[in-house]
């Protein structure tokens, strides 16, 4: 294998699990270190900058960074005897999200540290369609720069799904105000209530940008026999939702069926036992292991007393009298053809029928774009979806961009943050007459985490504590009222044990082949049985020849050059603790502890090319 | 040194052995040596050594004299018995407690300090009496806790860290043990655990004398230019005689040799010491020529490592004095002083 080039920002970027997997690429270690270091203002920043919504997330985001997290690759499988009821309690991440909610909860006024408004405009017109977390998140990287932004949205305040279709319990109405108003307050125009017709007359307006951020606002129906019906009860889940929160609807009959298996059929039946339901059941056609939900929403829900229950296919609702009566279902079991796709297929077993007086749908959502009119230059495919570049965000019409689920369809806030940035940065460099496709590099920092000869400025060690869990309030109490918040957040001193279970993998274990004496001290101390010094070979012979096999191959093996002896150093990026004893331990200073700190470029002088990084002045 | 104990966490891949500890179960404390120090190595083949062998740890009595090499018993073998005692005398509490219970595995640590200095005496009566044990002396050639001064091993003619030429002729331990009797002398060199792991799994298995000098570099005061205890030096001039396999059973033996003269040396215990020759000349099972070929290589400055003598028919301390099957210390007040009878008895047959 060839030496490892740690100069490629990737190569380092990669080994920070959570950072790699965050769309937004938030640098996780980095605010955790100062949650544990009590600077709950610095974290919150350092979140706001990267991920814009630190409140909101910290409650709601779908965490792509927790699945990743490195720690839950090498706790301990508990003894069995530990195990208990909750099988899944085992080597489980650091809580990654609910540690940012801290960073939110204890912060003080940081209003000052937000940018500053332009002193002046720089001319550029830009609108963004719908005021969710994507067009909110083009907004706030561009107004700083002195474009004038207008936001549209059809609601009378900005958030769109956000608050829209989240319910209360999960996510209160002043965390969305506060951080929707960080954004409004840099001077962006938002024109509530307005909602865009047409695609054509916005363009005909003359804006140097628009940037579509509507969402995937139209709920999937389910056409089956007795749907008209019995419509009276049955609801379109986001809808629903959506009227729920904004107070059209305060109850719901006693008996609910939610269909569907999605974080929105979570947040249906968990909303309909707040509103009078009392036997609320969801209903799924898939295995329960394969539901769209996040695992943590299912427990939620579970903890409520909500039963899922699985593999049955809706075929009818039942009727009587132009009342719904109960749904009829096929059962069905999960087959695996040779490549191992799945399919549902009828077990033959008669026909389970479910009484209930009102059903919620939640099968999907789809995009929805008859405002765009088909001829204004926009380029659609079969589905019905823009045809969108993956990295600029740009469509067929040069000045128009999307982002969010209106881009790809729906995916979640934290895809539709990174979208904004990235839209963000196309439209500052489209305005300023730049090539779009020409994306600016991340910043990176490598700096030396070197104190005294054991002394490092992060704490190396690893705490063994096993993931905390966030406190509930009392279910007697949440259930009454739907604005109470179920999550209390982690309290000051459990986020700092939590923090602490944070291995730090962005403070990188750097190897000096030249000051390498091959003492094998590192290899000895390292608990993981990382380091190898071996001879060199192809890739897959390497990784089965180590001190521990490589097997993960998704993670990098970091090589040196060829030392004196001939041989190299191979070193398993996998389940590296980060504990820096191979530093500790090393006689000469081959290896250093160095933090690694990247920070997506985002829209601004930063990302124009040199010619162009002096903020133009405007004419 | 670190102030951090080593993390309990470990590879997710890491295996239990015969006796359901993993590697990680024989570690000790976190050394609190220098960082580098070759010491540390040899504590980790030691634990590597144990694991493989499936040895329960609380069936191993570790004792050591004074010195830095002296300190490591408490860095391996956390759950064994141990003994640190002084300078230069860990032979006689060793043969002590060998006489009292013969059923444990004697691990004798020690340095060139310790062991070539001021307890050389010791180190020459063990070896002749034929203790079973196994005698590991960590040789760095200086005495790193006092700051780096030559030891009885540092060869004539190489330098101090601090420029001094050392006029002194040194003691090679490995003649001497082979002179004093030693039943199984092999040399190594703490940077290469492919070929110390296995001479220290022979030499537990082997029942008598066993001793393993392993040239062990000090980081602090002797791995400079003009060293000969030094990682470079040695990884120059060091001519391995032979590789060792060790398999616990004749029926383990699972790998072949394409080519080299191989050897094949059943145990006592019946396990099998497997030779691979790389010097086709040397035969390790002569005690005259080998020390020989030793003092030979010397002359040219090269150290010969491997197992440099093995004696498979060696009996030990008990056989000369033909002690009981039973250990001491496990024999009642009744079998040790039986009584006025058969003192009586004892004494008529004398006269």
């Amino acid at each position: 294998m060839k030496p490892t080039d740690i100069g490629a920002p990737d190569y380092f970027h990669k080994v920070v699990d959570c950072q790699w997997a965050c769309p937004a690429h938030t640098p996780v270690p980095e605010y955790i270190r100062l949650i544990a270091a009590g600077r709950y203002d610095d974290a919150y920043m350092v979140n706001w900058k990267s991920n814009v919504f630190p409140g909101i997330l910290g409650r709601t985001c779908d965490r792509p960074c927790e699945p990743a997290c490195r720690r839950s690759r090498v706790e301990d499988a508990p003894a069995e005897e530990a195990r208990g009821a909750t099988a899944g309690a085992a080597r489980e991440p650091v809580a990654i999200c609910r540690l940012k909610r801290v960073a939110a909860d204890n912060k003080g006024d940081i209003r000052a540290r937000l940018p500053a408004l332009p002193k002046k405009k720089n001319g550029k017109r830009v609108a963004c369609v719908g005021a969710g977390p994507a067009s909110l998140t083009v907004a706030r990287d561009l107004a700083p720069h002195g474009y004038h932004v207008v936001v549209y949205d059809g609601d009378a305040k900005a958030g769109g799904m956000i608050r829209s279709q989240i319910p209360r319990f999960r996510l209160p109405e002043e965390v969305i105000d506060e951080e929707v108003g960080y954004i409004l307050a840099l001077g962006v125009e938002f024109r509530a209530g307005t909602r865009v017709d047409s695609m054509k007359a916005l363009l005909a307006e003359n804006y140097d940008a628009v940037f579509v951020g509507s969402g995937a606002p139209r709920g999937r129906d389910l056409d089956v026999p007795g749907r008209k019906e019995a419509a009276k009860h049955i609801h379109i889940g986001i809808d629903w939702l959506s009227s729920v929160s904004f107070g059209h609807i305060k109850k719901i009959s006693k008996r609910v069926i939610v269909l569907g298996g999605g974080n929105t059929a979570m947040d249906c039946c968990r909303t309909s036992k707040r509103l009078g339901g009392e036997d609320v059941k969801v209903i799924v056609r898939s295995g329960f292991d394969e539901m769209k939900a996040s695992p943590w929403e299912k427990e939620d829900a579970a903890h409520e007393g909500i039963p899922i229950i699985n593999y049955l296919v809706p075929l009818e609702f039942t009727h009587a009298k132009g009342k719904l009566t109960g749904v009829t279902f096929e059962k069905v079991e999960a087959r695996y053809d040779d490549k191992g796709r799945r399919s549902l297929k009828p077990t033959g077993e008669p026909h389970q029928h479910f009484e209930c007086d009102e059903v919620l749908v939640a099968v999907g959502q789809e995009n929805a774009f008859p405002w765009i009119e088909k001829d204004c230059g926009i380029a659609f495919d079969e589905w019905g979806m823009p045809v969108v570049d993956k990295i600029t965000l740009q469509s067929s019409l040069a000045r128009v961009y999307f982002g969010g689920d209106a881009a790809f369809g729906p995916k979640n806030i934290i895809w539709a943050v990174a979208h904004g940035h990235e839209a963000a940065v196309s439209i500052d460099k489209y305005c300023q007459g730049e090539d779009v496709a020409r994306r600016p590099p991340p910043m990176v920092h490598l700096m030396s985490q070197k104190m005294g000869i054991h002394e490092w400025s992060y704490d190396n060690e690893v705490a063994l504590d096993r993931r905390y869990k966030v406190p509930w309030r009392d279910a007697g109490q949440t259930l009454k009222n739907i604005k109470i918040e179920v999550e209390m957040g982690f309290d000051r001193a459990t986020a700092f044990k939590e923090a602490e279970r944070c291995l730090n993998c962005d403070v990188q274990t750097v190897f000096i082949n030249a000051k390498c004496i091959e003492c094998d001290a590192c290899v000895d101390i390292c608990p993981m049985d990382c380091i190898s010094f071996t001879v060199n070979g192809e890739e897959p012979d390497l990784r089965a020849r180590l001190s521990a096999p490589a097997t993960n191959l998704t993670q990098d093996l970091y090589i040196s050059g060829t030392l004196k002896t001939g041989r190299i150093m191979a070193r398993d990026e996998d389940v590296c603790l980060h504990c820096g004893l191979c530093a500790e331990r090393c006689p000469t200073g081959a290896w250093d502890m160095q933090k690694f700190l990247l920070e997506m470029t985002p829209a601004g002088p930063g990302c124009r090319s040199r010619a162009q990084k002096e903020e133009p002045v405007p004419a | 040194m670190t102030y951090l104990t080593k993390p309990k966490l470990h590879h997710p891949t890491l295996k239990t052995n015969k006796v359901g500890y993993t590697r990680r179960d024989y570690e000790g404390k976190i050394s609190t040596l220098c960082a580098g120090c070759g010491h540390d190595s040899i504590s980790a083949s030691i634990i590597q050594a144990c694991w493989e062998l499936d040895i329960q740890p609380h069936r191993v009595a570790k004792l050591s004299g004074i010195g830095c090499s002296s300190k490591t018993p408490d860095y391996f073998l956390g759950s064994s018995h141990g003994f640190n005692s002084v300078h230069g005398r860990m032979p006689s509490v060793l043969t002590g407690a060998n006489l009292a219970n013969r059923e444990l595995i004697y691990l004798g640590v020690s340095g060139d300090g310790d062991s070539a200095s001021i307890g050389i005496g010791q180190f020459a009566h063990i070896m002749r009496r034929g203790v079973n044990l196994t005698y590991v002396l960590e040789n760095n050639g200086v005495y790193g806790l006092t700051k780096g001064q030559f030891s009885a091993t540092a060869d004539a003619g190489s330098k101090s860290k601090r420029g001094v030429i050392n006029r002194d002729a040194p003691v090679d331990t490995v003649s001497l043990a082979l002179q004093l009797g030693a039943s199984y002398v092999a040399r190594s060199f703490s940077g290469d655990k492919k070929q110390l792991v296995p001479l220290i799994k022979g030499a537990i298995a082997h029942q008598g004398a066993a001793f393993i000098d392993v040239v062990s570099p000090c980081v602090a005061f002797n791995n400079h230019e003009g060293s000969t205890k030094s990682y470079d030096h040695v990884r120059e001039h060091n001519e391995s005689v032979n590789r060792l396999d060790f398999w616990p059973t004749r029926d383990a033996i699972k790998v072949e040799y394409g080519e080299g003269t191989v050897i094949d040396l059943p145990q006592h215990d019946g396990s099998i010491l497997r030779l691979r020759k790389i010097h086709a000349e040397y035969d390790p099972l002569d005690r005259v020529k080998a020390l020989n070929y030793i003092a030979e290589h010397q002359a040219k400055g090269e150290l010969v490592t491997g197992l440099l003598y093995i004696d498979p028919e060696a009996d030990d301390l008990h056989a000369h004095l033909n002690t009981v099957d039973t250990p001491f210390n496990q024999l009642g007040a009744a079998e040790l002083c039986p009584g006025t009878g058969p003192l009586e008895k004892l004494n008529a047959s004398l006269r």
